[in-house]
């Protein structure tokens, strides 16, 4: 145990994911010893991202104003709604630089297991906006696991009476990759959803 | 196939072990309680991936350590695969293929094929249904690696639908919220089941007729054996000489789950599906189950594993992909004529593997590779090959004179 305040830091970057016992104390020492401009830079971009930023109004996404860039940017397809569980696939999607429509965060996937349902999720408020903004396609982009399959299952339950255009993300072989080494449930997807060839894209 | 090396490190009474094997039968001789056994056990656990002794990793591990690895390298005609399992009890079981990076240990499936007769098979006879249902899923897993993705995929759905349902449990706590996620999860559980069922279904009806060949053969049997599915869904329940499609499985799941819908609401747990299945041998008119005296009840155990044995070979006509036969201590159980034939029986494997405890027990038809296991100081070890069984009763008669030096000290 060490005094006071390096125990305490200790202890709360102990509790960060991904960060052990010895990782959090050798942290904890190279906070103390490096100097304390860049520390205090640290310290004031930790307060600023939780006192700054909030999640959007609309699509919440993280955000320092109460709507995020995205939603404001008038440039975008006002029509497509790309539904994702969490702010980084936001951030994923966006690098592709290939979607150029509007975001909906739902803040994780049904998980029975973990206690999440439906009404922990932002489904409510993706049924509102479906009623208020003028939507024609949603696109369905939760992860392809078990959890992420589940909630695309039961969203497609939910939005096909509204009778919007509902897709899910393609799942198959990586680009770049080899077909040897690909598993077998890929594979089998890679197959389900292949592509006749001479259809326009 | 065949293996010609394992290698075993922290694998229960095993610190560290190479192990050279032949093509052929591999005797496996040594006192009781040496790790001959355990050797059996590892070989099986390459192609299974768990023990047929423990349902769970944790006494694969030596003791005081907290990783066990397992290593051997298959041959499959000219080509040579080496397959390497860490065993790491509590986490997930990572498997390094040819010396590759540590991948997820379901990709090894298929590589290499075996199958393990011992005397707790006894249990696929006389046990409770999940070890019938893990001998179905074994055998279709090394036929079709993929159906273990089904497996896998069914047991998630299913720890996922029991927790919906549990949590709803507490009389005034179902909510409309989980009527809804209720038929979301009933979706994807009879998708997986229906893959399951489906792949049982196929692996019975091609285990039917070697079954009851392979118990006439060792019994002289007067009565017929067979076996039935009998599922918690009607419509798989029996046998089936046109096994229904997937398609079809689904949408008697559903129905299924419909009818069963307030008994699970009740008891919080899902009741309808593969999990809650049984396979159902008989001996005659009657269930083997109760019925069956002890020596039918074990020769329809070894008939089970044979006619699995010659299941995989069938379904891989390439003499080059036959599985592994492994059998555990089983001779000493048997009489000289039955001992006889079953060594008739195993000649088409590629490679046999069976352990011993007393050279006498072997039948004289199978001479092979002579591998002698001690054991000291609680750390079992493997010893040079020999060459014939004189040597081997020589080596018998060293042992119990080791024996009876360490017993003075």
């Amino acid at each position: 145990m060490y005094d006071g305040a390096v125990q305490s830091l200790i202890d709360e970057l102990g509790r960060l994911p991904g960060i052990g016992p010895k990782s959090a104390q050798r942290i904890a020492f190279h906070i103390l010893e490096a100097s304390e401009s860049d520390m205090i830079a640290l310290a004031d971009a930790i307060t600023d991202v939780k006192t700054k930023i909030r999640l959007c109004e609309i699509c919440f996404n993280v955000s320092e104003h109460k709507v995020c860039a995205i939603c404001r940017d008038e440039h975008r397809d006002t029509g497509l709604m790309c539904v994702v569980e969490e702010s980084q696939d936001v951030i994923a999607i966006e690098r592709t630089r290939t979607y150029n429509g509007r975001y909906h965060v739902l803040g994780g996937a049904i998980n029975p297991i973990g206690g999440i349902g439906p009404d922990q999720l932002r489904v409510r408020e993706l049924l509102t906006r479906l009623q208020d903004e003028s939507i024609s396609e949603v696109i369905l982009a939760t992860n392809p696991n078990l959890e992420g399959e589940a909630t695309a299952t039961y969203l497609t339950r939910m939005l096909s009476p509204v009778g919007i255009t509902l897709s899910r993300l393609a799942s198959g072989l990586p680009v770049g990759g080899d077909l040897e080494y690909a598993d077998e449930v890929t594979l089998g997807r890679a197959f389900e959803g292949r592509r006749k060839l001479g259809e326009t894209l | 196939m065949y293996l010609s090396h394992l290698s075993l490190t922290n694998y229960r009474s095993y610190e560290q072990a190479e192990i050279e094997l032949k093509p052929g039968p591999n005797i496996l001789i040594g006192a009781n309680g040496v790790g001959k056994t355990n050797v059996a056990e590892a070989m099986n656990y390459l192609a299974v991936q768990h023990s047929h002794r423990v349902s769970n990793d944790h006494p694969l591990v030596r003791i005081g350590q907290t990783q066990a690895l397992a290593r051997g390298r298959v041959h499959r005609g000219e080509q040579a695969v080496s397959i390497e399992y860490e065993i790491n009890p509590g986490k997930s079981n990572r498997v390094a293929i040819n010396r590759g990076a540590p991948q997820a240990a379901r990709q090894a499936y298929g590589i290499f094929k075996a199958v393990l007769f011992a005397p707790e098979d006894i249990e696929l006879i006389s046990g409770q249904p999940d070890i019938r249902r893990r001998f179905m899923d074994d055998l279709i897993v090394q036929m079709r690696p993929a159906l273990g993705d089904a497996r896998r995929d069914y047991d998630r759905v299913l720890r996922q639908r029991n927790a919906l349902l549990k949590s709803g449990r507490k009389p005034g706590s179902w909510t409309d919220e989980h009527e809804s996620t209720l038929a979301v999860w009933n979706e994807h559980l009879a998708r997986a089941a229906a893959r399951l069922i489906n792949g049982r279904l196929h692996a019975l009806r091609l285990l039917a007729a070697p079954t009851s060949e392979v118990y006439a053969e060792l019994s002289n049997g007067n009565k017929p054996a067979g076996f039935a599915y009998q599922s918690t869904v009607p419509m798989a329940t029996g046998q089936h000489a046109e096994v229904p499609d997937e398609a079809v499985l689904y949408t008697a799941i559903v129905e299924a789950l419909e009818e069963a819908y307030q008994s699970e609401r009740d008891r919080g747990v899902t009741l309808v599906g593969p999990h809650r299945d049984d396979l159902v041998v008989t001996l005659g008119p009657a269930p083997a189950k109760g019925f069956a005296s002890h020596g039918e009840t074990w020769s329809l155990a070894l008939a089970l594993r044979l006619a699995s044995y010659r299941v995989l070979a069938k379904d891989d006509p390439n003499p080059d992909a036959r599985p592994v036969l492994i059998l555990d201590d089983v001779f000493a159980e048997l009489d000289a004529a039955r001992r006889a034939r079953l060594a008739e029986m195993t000649r088409d494997a590629e490679q046999l593997i069976i352990t011993a405890a007393v050279s006498a027990d072997i039948p004289p038809e199978l001479t092979g590779t002579h591998i002698p296991i001690r054991m000291r100081e609680g750390i079992s070890s493997s010893g040079e090959h020999l060459e014939s069984l004189d040597s081997l009763k020589l080596t018998e008669a060293n042992y119990f004179e080791d024996a009876e030096g360490s017993s003075d000290e």
